[in-house]
């Protein structure tokens, strides 16, 4: 298949280009959910990103937290973005770090004002901005403009028969093209990590991956009270066929097809080595997975999956395949993509490649995926440790 | 081409993957090898559902799993060829 040199895309201020055109209203913290869940309420064109948490963090928390909301008001599928929290300072810092984007963003703190009157001047300014962000139009972008993630979840083996692999057809076929990807899941990569790590493309990224995965064991094996065997593989993993975390492994690395990873990233950070593929340490839960690489920046992502994770993201479209007939007709409106025919021989992985290709163009340029018809939002937080 | 009830990622594998909704016991199976594009048969000794490993030899407590040719953990109950493998029989080396 040839493929297509461009996309229709929402140019930004800083030359990245989105997907979508999301006006955000990001709380700071908890207790900040209400009045920007009221705004949105408000306000049409608009969505509010509450979560839980935001108070008392501190150290590489509470860095995380803020390279999280940072990340993703910076995310290219985000036009405008109003910051509301309790207290100024937080808030500030955060308004003043995606402000270097060039895109339109405003804060609101809520001490001293109270939830009504900050809800009404949130709401003005928030229609200001979804107004401004309705008239934006799609226009071609090179496809090096795409910025892809992949996680998988719920799998079984199938995915890593042919699901995850379809993905690892795309890679090897986009990353010649300038395309930014990007793999994460660090447990998950357990009994894999050795060969992971050859994949390395410089002995630096290969140390730095050796560092993080080293770093996840032993913190695994001093907080686990017997074995992780109840979570990883988890019961639908099981149910699926995939009997130990070393099976899970290996086919979860099928997504990354013969591509080497160039760096390794802190959760949430955003890549700065140019084009290729990148690492990112992140945990295996799906929500919290994708909103971390959502906050580093990544505008599209491919979600294989078995027995039938259903997560979408906020600013993020998470595009759907799985190799599972059962999944497939089962669970269909979750399903974008279904290449179960390479379970039957009726389709070979190339041929799922490209028809996994041709789907993420048709979503980069706006078709809406299965989880966004559904109304899946799931923004979540990764917390390092308990707060002070 | 006859139908593929199981695939084997790799000729080093001693499991395969049931590509069926089932296969039942005694079952003649077809089965196809991915990295070499070959095709091998195995009666079935148990019910697999879809998705489930059969064993593509008799292994013994202690012998390790290959799949995708790497080793996916241990037997932990001696399991004879045609046979479910799953966590009944076979364990992490991990944790």
């Amino acid at each position: 298949m040839e493929i297509p040199e461009s996309f229709l895309g929402y140019k930004r201020e800083n030359g990245r280009a989105g997907t979508r055109n999301h006006v955000i209203i990001l709380p700071v913290d908890d207790i900040s959910n209400a009045c920007a869940e009221a705004v949105a309420n408000n306000i049409k064109g608009t969505i509010a990103l509450p979560h839980s948490y935001g108070r008392l963090q501190f150290g590489a928390d509470l860095e995380l937290h803020f390279r999280t909301m940072i990340g993703t008001g910076k995310n290219p599928n985000v036009a405008a973005v109003i910051v509301v929290g309790i207290e100024p300072k937080w808030t500030k810092r955060i308004v003043d770090a995606i402000a270097t984007t060039g895109k339109p963003v405003e804060g609101f703190s809520i001490e001293g004002v109270g939830d009504i009157d900050t809800i009404a001047k949130v709401s003005k300014k928030a229609q200001e901005f979804s107004m401004w962000a309705s008239e934006k139009q799609r226009e071609d972008c090179p496809m090096s403009d795409l910025w892809i993630s992949v996680k998988c979840g719920e799998s079984d083996t199938t995915s890593g028969l042919a699901s995850n692999p379809t993905v690892g057809n795309l890679m090897d076929k986009l990353e010649p093209l300038g395309v930014h990807l990007c793999f994460g899941e660090t447990s998950e990569l357990t009994g894999a990590e050795t060969v992971c790590e050859k994949r390395g493309k410089t002995p630096e990224a290969q140390a730095k991956f050796k560092k993080t995965w080293n770093d996840y064991n032993d913190f695994i094996l001093k907080e686990a009270t017997d074995d992780l065997s109840e979570s990883q593989p988890t019961a639908g993993n099981i149910a699926g066929g995939l009997t130990t975390i070393e099976e899970k492994a290996f086919g979860n690395f099928q997504k990354i097809g013969g591509c080497q990873f160039i760096d390794v990233l802190e959760p949430a950070e955003e890549p700065t080595k140019g084009a290729g593929l990148y690492f990112m340490d992140t945990s295996s839960a799906a929500a919290e997975c994708v909103t971390l690489q959502a906050a580093g920046g990544f505008n599209i992502h491919l979600f294989p999956t078995g027995q039938g994770n259903i997560i979408g993201n906020p600013i993020e479209p998470v595009i759907k395949l799985t190799a599972n007939p059962l999944t497939a007709k089962t669970m269909s409106e979750h399903i974008d993509v279904d290449v179960s025919k390479i379970l039957s021989r009726e389709m070979n992985l190339s041929q799922a490649g490209d028809e996994l290709i041709k789907s993420t163009l048709r979503v980069a340029n706006g078709r809406l995926t299965c989880a966004e018809a559904l109304g899946h939002k799931e923004f979540v937080m990764t917390k390092l440790y308990r707060s002070a | 081409m006859s139908n593929t009830d199981i695939i084997i990622h790799d000729e080093k594998d001693n499991v395969g993957v049931v590509v069926i909704e089932k296969i039942t016991p005694e079952q003649d199976c077809n089965c196809w090898i991915m990295e070499n594009d070959k095709s091998i048969s195995i009666q079935s000794k148990d019910e697999i559902p879809l998705g489930h490993k059969i064993a593509m030899a008799d292994l013994n407590e202690g012998d390790t799993i290959l799949k995708y040719g790497h080793d996916i953990g241990k037997v932990v109950k001696n399991i004879k060829k045609g046979e479910h493998v799953h966590v009944h029989n076979v364990k992490t080396k991990k944790w």
